[in-house]
């Protein structure tokens, strides 16, 4: 048999990602009183946030460089961002984990499609995307109250960061979920990973030299966060937006390479 | 075993005291062995405190040295003994009286000859001993990486061992009567929600409340939240003077009885809801 061309093989991709998010949104739509709970936590956590903010600068004018709305910037990223993770990457990664677990990643892996789309795209809990529509509208905000007008160029560079920064964060994650292959469990790093994510409310240049690093290379949280909020208060050049994306090519190459890998650790709970 | 020193030891495990012995050495056993988990999830939570102690730090430095009078040495001192606190504080959790109420698993403990509460208090305060132990490594890697300042005297660390098990109980009585509410209605999560954020703003683990507006510390002061947190943390870390150390202790005590009314009393008019399914 023929292997399909690339075009049609891409579109029966994007098809089937729909048709996921479809069922996803259908799923919750049954748990409607659900939503009153998730505006609710969602509000009292960016309530919470700005108290703190509140508090940071009731103290002082300015935090590593960064004046109070321009921080508003950095948390409105973290909340949008913390959105994505929580209504698509976790969902998917915890399936995964739990798959991996109880051998139950056969029914994944004999469905005529790519592996590693399908246990990204299986689920996604719409009602955790609030967050994603609070931090819009925190990043919003703050633009509107930053002394300087925002140009074209560097919303567009706001932009393209917060999809390399969704990406980097998707590839971190999987990564970790990857390591079930190995270990069988690893329900504590992710534990260990929502503590670290907290650090992205700052952005990384308040951290001390070596914890820096670990939030740009190891946690990618500089990529994820901070670059975006940087794009959008003009402190990203080109390059670092070229930096950037070579980070997120990189990561989502090694990803794909250590799923593979990591799928021949794989033995099934019945073979 | 002889037939005597048998009758010794069931003569040691009657009452209280051996009940609570009895279950604090389960515990010590139990969590000793789930040590990896205990620890990865110890180290999970330093992420939480050393966010705090490098933003204040930021802010003390912006200052010129302090903010308030608080120097980065003695903020990190601060995060530092944070670390044992919030260990301290971590007791039966609110959230677990869905699975109680609903799965039945209260009836069980309804046909012991003590009061539930004694289970839980003996089983965390066990486990505590578990978590001091595994805190010191911690403790000593923070110091060397954030160099804090302390100035402890004898009497100090005397009220210190004191005033955290003060906070244990206080926290256990307040979660314990909250998660009660769990009784009545099992959409319980807003209002847990609600108490955490409250309790993460005025109890001192969010910032010593010396950085709290004037307004919101006269509201702290009437809460019992900074008697679980701000107190024994600034027992060591801060500059308390004798008078508000045994002060301090006392209204500790104060919240301690409190707590245990309100246990008490909620107990008393929650427990006539609960039926349980099955067994």
């Amino acid at each position: 048999m023929a292997a399909p061309s690339r075009a049609p093989r891409d579109a029966q991709a994007l098809r089937l990602v729909a048709t996921f998010l479809r069922m996803g949104v259908q799923t919750e739509l049954q748990y409607r009183a659900n939503v009153v709970f998730s505006v609710l936590q969602s509000v009292v956590a960016v309530a919470t946030s700005l108290a703190v903010l509140g508090l940071v600068f009731s103290h002082t004018d300015a935090l590593g460089g960064w004046s109070g709305e321009e921080l508003l910037v950095v948390m409105g990223v973290y909340v949008l961002m913390g959105g994505v993770i929580r209504s698509v990457i976790q969902p998917n990664m915890q399936q995964l984990m739990e798959d991996v677990q109880q051998g139950t990643l056969d029914f994944v892996l004999t469905k005529p499609a790519d592996g590693q789309l399908l246990v990204s795209a299986r689920r996604f809990e719409l009602w955790q995307a609030i967050d994603v529509v609070l931090g819009a509208v925190l990043v919003a905000v703050a633009v509107v109250r930053l002394d300087r007008p925002v140009s074209v160029i560097e919303v567009l560079g706001f932009l393209t960061a917060l999809v390399l920064g969704a990406v980097t964060i998707y590839s971190f994650w999987l990564l970790l979920t990857i390591g079930a292959f190995w270990i069988v469990r690893v329900d504590s790093l992710v534990e260990l990973f929502d503590g670290m994510y907290q650090a992205g409310r700052w952005p990384v240049s308040v951290y001390p030299g070596w914890l820096r690093i670990g939030f740009t290379f190891l946690v990618p949280l500089a990529f994820a966060i901070t670059v975006p909020a940087e794009a959008l208060t003009g402190r990203a050049s080109g390059w670092l937006l070229l930096g950037a994306a070579a980070f997120t090519v990189a990561l989502s190459v090694l990803t794909r390479v250590l799923w593979r890998v990591g799928l021949r650790h794989y033995s099934g709970a019945s073979a | 075993m002889t037939q005597v020193a048998r009758a010794g030891e069931r003569r040691r495990l009657t009452g209280l005291a051996g009940f609570y012995a009895v279950v604090m050495r389960t515990a010590v056993q139990t969590q000793f062995q789930y040590r990896t988990a205990n620890y990865l999830y110890m180290v999970g939570m330093i992420a939480e405190p050393v966010i705090y102690l490098v933003v204040w730090s930021a802010v003390a430095e912006a200052q010129g040295g302090s903010v308030e009078g608080i120097t980065a040495g003695e903020f990190a001192a601060y995060y530092i003994v944070w670390t044992l606190v919030r260990n301290m504080n971590i007791v039966f959790t609110p959230y677990g009286w869905e699975g109680r109420i609903r799965k039945g698993e209260l009836s069980g403990m309804l046909v012991r000859p003590v009061h539930p509460i004694h289970y839980d208090l003996a089983y965390f305060a066990g486990w505590k001993f578990v978590v001091i132990l595994l805190w010191v490594p911690i403790a000593a890697v923070l110091s060397l990486v954030f160099r804090p300042t302390f100035d402890v005297s004898a009497l100090e660390l005397l009220v210190f061992l004191v005033a955290i098990w003060g906070a244990y109980l206080i926290r256990s009585m307040l979660l314990w009567a909250l998660g009660m509410v769990t009784f009545w209605t099992t959409r319980v999560s807003a209002l847990y929600e609600l108490y955490f954020t409250a309790e993460l703003l005025l109890s001192g683990r969010l910032l010593p409340l010396a950085l709290l507006p004037g307004w919101a510390m006269t509201i702290a002061d009437w809460t019992p939240f900074q008697y679980t947190f701000g107190f024994p943390i600034e027992v060591l870390a801060g500059d308390l003077s004798t008078g508000e150390l045994w002060t301090g202790l006392g209204l500790q005590a104060v919240w301690t009885a409190i707590g245990a009314l309100l246990v008490a009393v909620v107990w008393r008019f929650g427990i006539r809801r609960y039926s349980a399914v099955g067994n």
